[in-house]
C-alpha cells in the first residue's frame, strides 16, 4: 500500500530547531557563526529607506520640467534640512522671488526633468533583528541575516495571532478540558505565556490584554470572539502583524476543543521556564504554523531537525486528531489503513482510516480529516 | 521529441491538492486511465512541491500496476508496457499564484487593459496604480513597497503620445524600491509596455533596480489593444523568475517534459478551445481552494478573471466576509446556529484540505461555493468590457438606451454554454448538484447548456495541447467534458403558483410532453446525453424567454446526465425572505430535482 501524506503539527519535547531570520533588506549581521544569543538580543541591523516626499518643482516655480535644473539649489543626492530652500528662481524684481522649500529634513533622491518632480525621501530608520530564540548562530548569511540553532521542546499551533515575542510558562488550569476564564488570570501573569485548556471567551480575552499577559495559549476559540478581538473578520489565514496587545495561539481550532493531552503535558512539564512563541500563520504557499518554543540550554546534538523532519506517511498506532465535524477535535489512534474506496454518508467515495479512541471504540475517518500529532 | 507519445501522466499542483492523471493511447485513441490525488506540500516540512506531485503519482502507481516512479525519478521514456511514462507535464498554481501589479495612466483605460493582460495571463492583480487613481504619490510608493508583489506590468499612454505620466510612475516605482516576495538577492521582474516613445527614460530610471523587460504597447492607440506581447512576456518571466522561487519549483521544472503553466493559462486555453470548436459563447469557471478563476468567450472574445480570495479551502473565509453571512445561509436547507457556521467555516480555512464527511457539511460547502461563484461573476462583468475611453458614434435611438463605452460583454441572454471545473463542481457526489449550484449562482437566462469537467483535468489538458493536440483532444471528448443537460429559465417575476410558461417538448422518439411551469416550480425532464429535443414556451404576457414579454420561443435543446431543467423560480432569483418560507422553497426544489439524498 503506498503511503499517503498527512500533514500535521509537531508536538515534541525534544528537537533541535533552526530559525532563519532575515533581514527586510541588506543591512549588517551582528554576531558571529558559533555566537551563542538570547532571544532578546540584536543579530543583524538594516536602515529602512525613510518615507519618500514627491514635490512638483516645476509646478511650483512656474517653469517647464526640462528647465527646472537652474533653478536647484540642492542636487540629486543632497542633503536637506527642513525649511532650507530646495530651489528658486531669478526674477528680475526681487519681490517676485519664488523659493522652494524643503518640507522635511532627509536627502534629495531624484530630480526629474521630463516630470519636474523632485523626490525627497526621510532619514532611514534603524531596523533591529532580533535572536527570537535562545541559541547558537549556525550560519551568517552576509548582509542579510543569521541562522539560529536551538535544542528544545516544540509544539506547533494551528492557528495564531500576533507576531513574536518571549515569556515564562503559566499553567492557568488543571486540565485540558477546562476553559480559561476571566478569573484565571492574576496581576503576577504580566509578560508571560498563559496556557488553557480547551476555550477561551471573549470576556477572558478582555482580561487577558488588562492583565498583560505576553501571549496566550489555547485550545479553541469562537469565531465571533476573533472578528471581536481583530475588529474585522479575517478573510484569508495570514496572520502575525495584529496588535491586539498579546500573541494568541490555537492548539486545536475554532469552537471549544479540549487541547490535545500530549500538547498540555509537554506545556505543563516547563511551565516557569521562558519561550519564544509566534502567533504568525499563513497557510498558502511557503507555510507558517504559530510556535511555542522552549530552549533546552546547550545543544546535546542527538535530536532530529524538525525542519527537516520527513515522514514517509501515516501508520497503524501513529496518534491522530479528526479534523472535522462530526468528531472534530477527538483524538485517537490509527487502528487500520484500509486501501478500497469506501462511501460516505455524502455519497463520495473516499480513502478512510479507521481510528481507535481511547474508550475502545473505532469509527471509519476520511483519510483526509485527520492530522497526524508528529514529534515524539 | 523521438520516442512515441503513448503513455502520460500529468499533474496539476493546486493550492490545496495536487491532482495527478494518467493518459494511455488504447487503439488508435488516448483515454485518461487512472487518478491520483495527495495534499500539495508546499508546505512545512516538506516545502517541496515536488513530494506532493510523487505522493499523487504513487497513487496512480498502487492502482494501475504501472511503475513510473523510481524512487524520487520519475521514469522516462517507458521501458516496457508496465514501466515508465513517455512523458511528465505539469500546471501549478501552488506558490499562491502569480501576484501583479499593474500601472497605467487612466485607471478605466490603460489601467484596465493593463489589468486584463494580466488576468489573462493567469496572474492575481492585487493592485491597479493610475496617475489619477486618487492616490497621493506617497501613498502608491508606500503601496508598491507593502505588496510586494512578484511582478509589475506597467502600461500607460498611447505610442506617440504624452510620456510624462508614464515616466511619472516609473519615477514612483523607482522610489518605492520593491523586491519580490521570494528570494531577497533577486530583483523584481517589471514589464514595460506602455507608450513606446518613452522606453528610453523607463530604462534609465528602472534598468538598474529592477529585471526590466521591454515589449510592445498593450494600447498602441486608443481603439485598440494588444495584449500578446505583454501576457507572453508575463509567461517568460513567470517561469524564470517567479516559479523557481517558490518552494521545489526549480525540481518541478527539471524533473517536466514541457514548460510548466499556469494553471489559469492552461484551463483558459480550454476554455477557448471549446468556444472556437462549437462556435458558442461560453462562460467557463474553475473554483479552486484559493481562488476562482472566470472564463468568456463571447462573440470570439476572450477574457480571464482571476478573483483571488474566492474560494473553498484557504480562501473559504473570505466568501464569508464578502458574501455576508444572510447570502451563504439563504442557500442551506435547515436552520444551523452563526456560531456553529463560523466556526466550521474558519476550521476550514485553517485545515483546508480537509473534506465534507457529513450531508449537512456538504450543503454547507454547496451554499458557500454559490456565493463565491456569484461574487467571481460580478468581478468578471466588470471586467470583461468593451474599451473604454473609444468614443462610439451614436444614432438617435442609442441616446434613449443610456449605452456607455465600456459595457460588460457578458450577456446571459446570449450565453450558450456554461462550463464548471474545480474540486467541488467536478467531485459533487451527484452531477445534478454541479448542474444546481452553477444555476443557482449564474442565474442563466433562456435557454443555456451546462457543462462540468468530470474529475477536473482541464488544467492537465490545457497544457498537454501545447505538446500534443490529438491526446488532449482525444481526452477532452471521451473523458473530460461531461454534459450535464440544459436549463430553461424564463424570466420574470410573479407570486408562487401562478402561471410563468406553458411548455411542449417533442423528444426524439416523437413521444411529446406538454406541461405547465408556475413560478417557483423546478423541474427535471429526463433527456439523456446525446440526445435533442424541441421545445416550444408560451410565456405569461409578463415574461420574457429572450423573444420578448409574451413572445413563444422554439428551440433545440440538448441533453446531459442530468437532463433538462425547467427553472420556474423566475429572473432575478428570489428566495423567500422568511427563513422558514425559505427552508421550505429549498427543500422543495432540491427534493424536485433529486439533489441530495432522501432525508437530507
Amino acid at each position: 500500500m503506498a503511503h499517503s501524506y498527512t500533514p500535521g503539527l509537531t508536538v515534541t519535547e525534544q528537537a533541535l530547531v533552526r530559525r532563519r531570520r532575515m533581514l527586510s533588506l541588506p543591512g549588517t549581521v551582528l554576531v558571529a557563526a558559533g555566537e551563542t544569543v538570547r532571544a532578546n538580543q540584536a543579530v543583524a541591523r538594516a536602515e529602512l529607506p525613510g518615507k519618500v516626499y514627491p514635490l512638483n518643482l516645476a509646478n511650483q516655480l512656474g517653469v517647464a520640467p526640462d528647465e527646472i535644473q537652474e533653478y536647484l539649489i540642492k542636487k540629486a543626492g543632497d542633503r536637506v534640512q527642513k525649511d532650507e530652500i530646495l530651489a528658486e528662481n531669478k526674477p528680475l524684481v526681487k519681490w517676485f522671488k519664488t523659493e522652494v522649500r524643503s518640507p522635511i529634513t532627509g536627502i534629495v533622491e531624484s530630480v526629474s526633468t521630463v516630470t519636474g518632480q523632485v523626490l525627497l525621501r526621510d532619514p532611514p530608520r534603524v531596523l533591529e533583528l532580533l535572536g527570537y530564540v535562545d541559541g547558537t548562530i549556525v550560519e551568517v548569511i552576509p548582509q542579510q541575516g543569521v541562522v539560529v540553532e536551538t535544542d528544545c521542546s516544540l509544539v506547533q499551533g494551528i492557528f495564531g495571532i500576533g507576531g513574536e515575542t518571549r515569556g515564562e510558562i503559566v499553567i492557568a488550569v488543571a486540565s485540558p478540558e477546562e476553559v480559561l476564564s476571566p478569573g484565571h488570570f492574576t496581576p503576577e501573569m504580566k509578560g508571560k505565556v498563559v496556557v488553557g485548556g480547551s476555550f477561551i471567551s471573549s470576556d477572558a480575552l478582555a482580561r487577558a490584554k488588562e492583565v498583560g499577559v505576553a501571549g496566550v495559549v489555547i485550545g479553541g476559540i469562537h469565531d465571533k470572539d476573533l472578528r471581536a478581538l481583530l475588529g474585522y473578520d479575517l478573510g484569508v489565514a495570514i496572520t502575525g502583524t495584529e496588535q491586539v496587545g498579546f500573541t494568541l495561539i490555537l492548539t486545536e481550532g475554532f469552537g471549544p476543543i479540549p487541547m490535545a493531552r500530549k500538547t498540555f503535558t509537554l506545556l505543563s512539564a516547563h511551565a516557569g521556564q521562558p519561550a519564544s512563541i509566534s502567533g504568525a500563520t499563513q497557510i498558502r504557499a511557503g507555510v507558517i504554523r504559530p510556535e511555542i518554543i522552549i530552549p533546552k540550554g546547550s545543544p546535546s546534538g542527538d535530536h532530529a531537525v524538525a525542519t527537516d523532519l520527513q515522514r514517509e506517511g501515516i501508520r497503524i498506532g501513529d496518534q491522530v486528531r479528526i479534523i472535522r465535524d462530526p468528531l472534530f477535535g477527538k483524538i485517537g489512534e490509527v487502528a487500520s489503513l484500509p486501501s478500497d474506496l469506501q462511501k460516505i454518508p455524502t455519497e463520495s467515495e473516499v480513502r478512510v482510516m479507521e481510528v481507535r479512541f481511547a474508550d475502545g471504540s473505532r469509527t471509519m475517518i476520511p483519510r483526509a480529516n485527520i492530522e497526524l500529532i508528529e514529534g515524539t | 521529441m523521438t520516442h512515441p507519445l503513448n503513455v502520460i501522466v500529468a499533474t496539476d499542483c493546486g493550492s490545496t491538492t495536487t491532482k495527478a492523471i494518467l493518459i494511455e493511447k488504447v487503439g488508435d485513441e488516448y483515454r485518461q486511465t487512472f487518478r491520483g490525488e495527495a495534499p500539495t506540500t508546499v508546505e512545512a516540512p516538506f516545502e517541496d512541491v515536488t513530494r506532493g506531485v510523487l505522493n499523487a503519482i504513487a497513487e496512480i502507481e498502487e492502482l494501475s500496476g504501472r511503475k513510473i516512479l523510481d524512487g524520487y525519478r520519475i521514469i522516462t521514456p517507458c521501458r516496457d508496457p508496465k514501466t515508465g511514462v513517455d512523458i511528465y507535464i505539469s500546471t501549478s498554481s501552488a506558490g499562491g499564484g502569480l501576484q501583479m501589479m499593474v500601472t497605467g495612466v487612466v485607471q478605466n483605460m490603460t489601467g484596465e487593459s493593463a489589468q486584463r493582460a494580466a488576468l489573462g495571463a493567469g496572474a492575481i492583480v492585487i493592485d491597479v496604480l493610475a496617475s489619477n487613481d486618487g492616490r497621493l504619490p506617497h501613498e502608491k510608493i508606500e503601496r508598491i513597497r507593502t505588496m510586494r508583489p512578484d511582478m509589475i506590468l506597467m502600461s500607460g499612454g498611447t505610442d506617440g503620445g504624452a510620456v510624462s505620466h508614464v515616466v511619472e510612475m516609473a519615477e514612483y516605482i523607482s522610489a518605492a524600491e520593491p523586491r519580490p516576495r521570494f528570494g531577497a538577492t533577486f530583483k523584481l521582474p517589471l514589464i514595460y509596455a506602455g507608450n513606446k516613445d518613452a522606453q528610453p527614460q523607463v530604462k534609465k530610471i528602472l534598468g538598474e533596480k529592477t529585471a526590466l523587460v521591454l515589449t510592445d504597447n498593450i494600447r498602441p492607440v486608443l481603439e485598440r489593444e494588444n495584449l500578446a506581447p505583454a501576457r507572453n512576456k508575463i509567461h517568460d518571466l513567470f517561469l524564470e523568475h517567479v516559479m523557481q522561487q517558490a518552494p521545489g519549483y526549480k525540481k518541478l521544472i527539471e524533473m517536466a517534459g514541457a514548460p510548466i503553466m499556469p494553471t489559469p493559462a492552461a484551463v483558459g486555453v480550454i476554455m477557448e478551445t471549446i468556444a472556437k470548436r462549437e462556435h458558442v459563447n461560453v462562460i467557463g469557471v474553475d473554483i479552486g481552494g484559493a481562488t476562482t478563476d472566470v472564463f468568456s468567450v463571447f462573440e470570439g472574445l476572450f477574457n480571464r478573471t482571476v478573483s483571488a480570495n474566492l474560494g473553498m479551502s484557504y480562501s473559504i473565509s473570505n466568501v464569508l466576509a464578502e458574501a455576508g453571512l444572510p447570502n451563504i445561509m439563504r442557500w442551506v436547507p435547515f436552520t444551523i446556529d452563526e456560531q456553529t457556521l463560523r466556526n466550521r467555516i474558519k476550521n476550514k480555512m485553517i485545515r483546508p484540505t480537509t473534506i465534507p464527511q457529513t450531508l449537512d457539511e456538504l450543503q454547507i460547502e454547496h451554499a458557500i461555493s454559490r456565493e463565491a461563484l456569484r461574487l467571481a461573476l460580478i468581478h468578471h462583468k466588470s471586467l470583461a468590457t468593451a474599451l473604454k475611453g473609444v468614443q462610439q458614434e451614436r444614432t438617435i435611438s442609442d441616446v434613449f438606451e443610456q449605452q456607455q463605452s465600456g459595457k460588460t460583454l457578458i450577456d446571459m441572454l446570449k450565453l450558450d454554454l456554461i462550463v464548471g471545473s474545480g474540486g467541488i463542481l467536478s467531485h459533487a457526489p451527484r452531477r445534478v448538484q454541479s448542474m444546481l449550484m452553477m444555476v443557482d449562482a449564474y442565474e442563466p437566462l433562456g435557454v443555456t447548456r451546462l457543462s462540468v469537467d468530470s474529475i477536473f483535468m482541464m488544467p492537465h489538458l490545457g497544457v498537454l495541447s501545447t505538446i500534443n493536440e490529438k491526446a488532449a483532444t482525444d481526452v477532452f471528448v471521451r473523458d473530460c467534458m461531461v454534459y450535464l443537460g440544459t436549463c430553461v429559465a424564463p424570466i420574470g417575476q410573479g407570486k408562487e403558483g401562478d402561471r410563468c410558461a406553458d411548455y411542449t417538448i417533442t423528444f426524439p422518439d416523437g413521444r411529446v410532453d406538454k406541461g405547465q411551469l408556475s413560478f417557483g416550480d423546478l423541474r427535471l425532464v429526463p433527456l439523456s446525453d446525446g440526445q435533442k429535443a424541441s421545445i416550444t414556451v408560451q410565456p405569461a404576457k409578463q415574461v420574457n424567454l429572450g423573444a420578448g414579454a409574451g413572445v413563444p420561443v422554439t428551440r433545440e435543446v440538448h441533453g446531459g446526465v442530468v437532463g433538462l431543467l425547467l427553472d420556474g423560480r423566475g429572473r432575478p432569483l428570489q428566495l423567500p425572505a422568511d427563513h422558514n418560507a425559505r427552508v421550505a422553497s429549498l427543500t422543495k426544489w432540491y427534493s424536485a430535482v433529486g439533489l441530495y439524498p432522501k432525508g437530507g
